[in-house]
C-alpha cells in the first residue's frame, strides 16, 4: 500500500523534504514589515514569500526565546530553499544573530540585510531584490527525486467548525492520517483547548504513561484559563468563553463536544508519540501523532506547526475560511456541501457525500490521501493560488 | 421524514441533519434499530435534540462521553444547547 504514495520533492542537504522551494524573506522584527513584503511582492512569483509577523522587539525571557525560536523554525522548514533575514538594526532580535542561529539549524543560501546600515527603504528594497533575485537562482538548481510519504510532516488544523466537521470532514482526515502514519509520515495535531474532554481517547494510544501525563498537564494550562472567563453574550446568544460565536450557531454546545470532533482528524489508531513545545521541531521519527502546544487561534496554530517542520497542513472547516500560509501549502477539507458549492474558491476537498451516505470515511480519506500526494508534487491549492500567507507568533508575555 | 445521527449507543442526543420544526417526527439509527423521536421545539439543522429525558445535573452525553451536564430539566425532544447546557471542563469554580 505504501508503495504507491510516492511524489517527486526537494531532499535538502540535511535529509529533510521539501514540497515547495521557495526563497523566505523574513523580517527580524515587525517593523521592517513592509520593506520586506515590497521585496517579495516586486516578484510576482508565489515561490519568493514574505511573512509578516509581529514580534522581534520589547520581549523578555521565554516569551523572546519562544519567538526567536519560531523565526527559525520558519526559515529551516525543508519548503524553504534559500532565505533573506531583513532588519531593522536596534531590535531585541538581532538580525545578525537571527541569520548566524538559522545557518546552525540548517544548511541552505542565506543572506541578511539590515535597514539602518543599508540607508531606509529604498535602498534596503532596492539591494533586497537584486539578493533575493541571486538568491532565488541558486535554487532554481535543485532538482526533485521521488521519494515517499514517510518523508511528509503533516499538520492537521480545524477552523470555522460546524457539525459537519466532527462528522464527516474530520473523521475523514483521521483515516488518511492513520494510513499515512503507517507509511513512516509524522502528523502533528495542536490547539490543545481543543482536546480539552478527549483526554481519554489521546491516553488509549499512548503508551508512555508519563508523556501522557504532560499531555494532560499542558491541556489543563488552557483550560484553567478558560475557567476564569465563563462566556458571554454576543448578538443575543450566550457563547462560551472557549468556543466562538459561529461554532454556537453551527450546534456545537461546549468545548468538551468541540474537542471530541476535533480530535478525530488526528487519527482513530496512529499511536501518540509525542508532545512538542509552540514551534518545536517534530522529530524524523517515530512515525505516529505529536501534540504541539498551540492556542486555538488558527494563523498562530498553523504557523507553531510549519515552525516545527510541518510541510502540508490539511485544515477542515464547515463554516469555511480561506486562511493560507506562506510556506506550506494548506488544503481546505469540508464535509459541509453548502460550504463547498459556496465558498468553491477557498475548498479543496468536498468530503460531504459522506453524510449524504454515499461514501464512507475510509473512501473519503482515500480522496484526501489523493489530494496530498497532488499537492505534494506541486499542484497548487485554492489558498496559495490566491497569494494567501498568514503568519502569526504566539506570544507568552505582555511586551516590556 | 427528517433524519438525525447518533454516534455511539450511549449518546443521550442526536445531531439533526436537517431544519426541523416542533411537531415533526426524526428518525435515527442506534445500534441499526431504526427509532422515531417528536421534536417537541424547532431545531436548527446540525443541533441536538435529546433522545430521553435529562434531568438538571446529569450528563448530556455524545460521542459516548460526557459533554456537559444539564443545567435545566431537559425533556425527551428538546433542543439540547447553550441555553441548557454547560461544561463540565471549563464551568467557573464556585
Amino acid at each position: 500500500m505504501c508503495l504507491e504514495y510516492k511524489f517527486e520533492a526537494y531532499v535538502r542537504k540535511d535529509g529533510q523534504v521539501g514540497i515547495r522551494n521557495k526563497v523566505l524573506i523574513l523580517p527580524s522584527v515587525a517593523c521592517v514589515n513592509h520593506v520586506a513584503s515590497a521585496i517579495a511582492g516586486f516578484f510576482s512569483n508565489r515561490d519568493i514569500v514574505s511573512v509578516n509577523h509581529e514580534v522581534g522587539c520589547a520581549q523578555i525571557g521565554d516569551d523572546f526565546r519562544q519567538s526567536l525560536s519560531t523565526l527559525i523554525g520558519l526559515a529551516s522548514n525543508p519548503n524553504v530553499g534559500a532565505v533573506l533575514v531583513v532588519g531593522l538594526g536596534c531590535e531585541r532580535i538581532v538580525p545578525e544573530f537571527l541569520a548566524e542561529e538559522i545557518s546552525k539549524a540548517c544548511s541552505k543560501p542565506l543572506e541578511c540585510i539590515v535597514f539602518q546600515k543599508e540607508g531606509g527603504t529604498i535602498a534596503t528594497i532596492s539591494r533586497g531584490i537584486t539578493i533575493v533575485q541571486s538568491l532565488y537562482q541558486q535554487i532554481l538548481s535543485e532538482r526533485k527525486e521521488e521519494v515517499d510519504v514517510s518523508f511528509l510532516k503533516v499538520a492537521v488544523e480545524c477552523g470555522g467548525s460546524d457539525y459537519t466537521s466532527a462528522l464527516a470532514a474530520n473523521p475523514a482526515v483521521g483515516h488518511a492520517v492513520d494510513r499515512l502514519s503507517d507509511c513512516g509520515a509524522k502528523i502533528v495535531i495542536s490547539e490543545l483547548i481543543e482536546l480539552a474532554g478527549a483526554e481519554e481517547i489521546l491516553a488509549s494510544r499512548c503508551e508512555n504513561a508519563e508523556l501522557m501525563s504532560h499531555i494532560a498537564t499542558a491541556i489543563d494550562k488552557y483550560v484553567k484559563i478558560s475557567k476564569q472567563y465563563s462566556g458571554e453574550e454576543l448578538f443575543g446568544i450566550f457563547v462560551p468563553g472557549n468556543i466562538s460565536p459561529g461554532n454556537v450557531q453551527g450546534g456545537i454546545t461546549t468545548i468538551e463536544e468541540k474537542s471530541l470532533g476535533a480530535v478525530s482528524k488526528g487519527g482513530f489508531k496512529c499511536p501518540v508519540v509525542g508532545y512538542l513545545k509552540y514551534g518545536e521541531r517534530i522529530p524524523d521519527k517515530p512515525a505516529g501523532l505529536y501534540i504541539m502546544d498551540t492556542p486555538s487561534y488558527d494563523i498562530e496554530s498553523v504557523t507553531g506547526m510549519v515552525a516545527g517542520g510541518a510541510t502540508i497542513v490539511l485544515f477542515t472547516t464547515g463554516l469555511g475560511t480561506p486562511v493560507g500560509n506562506p510556506i506550506s501549502p494548506v488544503i481546505k477539507i469540508t464535509g459541509n456541501g453548502r460550504t463547498a458549492r459556496c465558498l468553491q474558491s477557498d475548498i479543496d476537498v468536498d468530503v460531504s457525500d459522506v453524510l449524504e451516505g454515499q461514501i464512507s470515511l475510509a473512501k473519503a480519506g482515500e480522496r484526501i490521501i489523493s489530494e496530498v500526494l497532488g499537492v505534494a508534487s506541486g499542484k497548487l491549492t485554492k489558498s496559495e493560488s490566491l497569494g494567501f500567507t498568514d503568519a502569526g507568533v504566539t506570544r507568552v508575555r505582555p511586551r516590556l | 421524514m427528517k433524519k438525525a445521527v447518533v454516534l455511539d449507543p450511549r449518546d443521550n442526543v442526536a445531531t439533526v441533519l436537517e431544519d426541523v420544526s416542533v411537531g415533526e417526527e426524526v428518525s435515527y439509527k442506534i445500534e441499526n434499530e431504526t427509532k422515531a423521536i417528536k421534536a417537541l421545539e424547532n431545531i436548527p439543522r446540525g443541533h441536538k435534540v435529546a433522545l430521553r429525558d435529562i434531568p438538571r445535573g446529569n450528563y448530556v452525553v455524545k460521542y459516548g462521553f460526557p459533554i456537559g451536564c444539564a443545567t435545566k430539566n431537559i425533556l425527551k425532544g428538546e433542543h439540547v444547547h447553550v441555553h441548557n447546557v454547560l461544561s463540565l471542563r471549563t464551568r467557573k469554580e464556585e
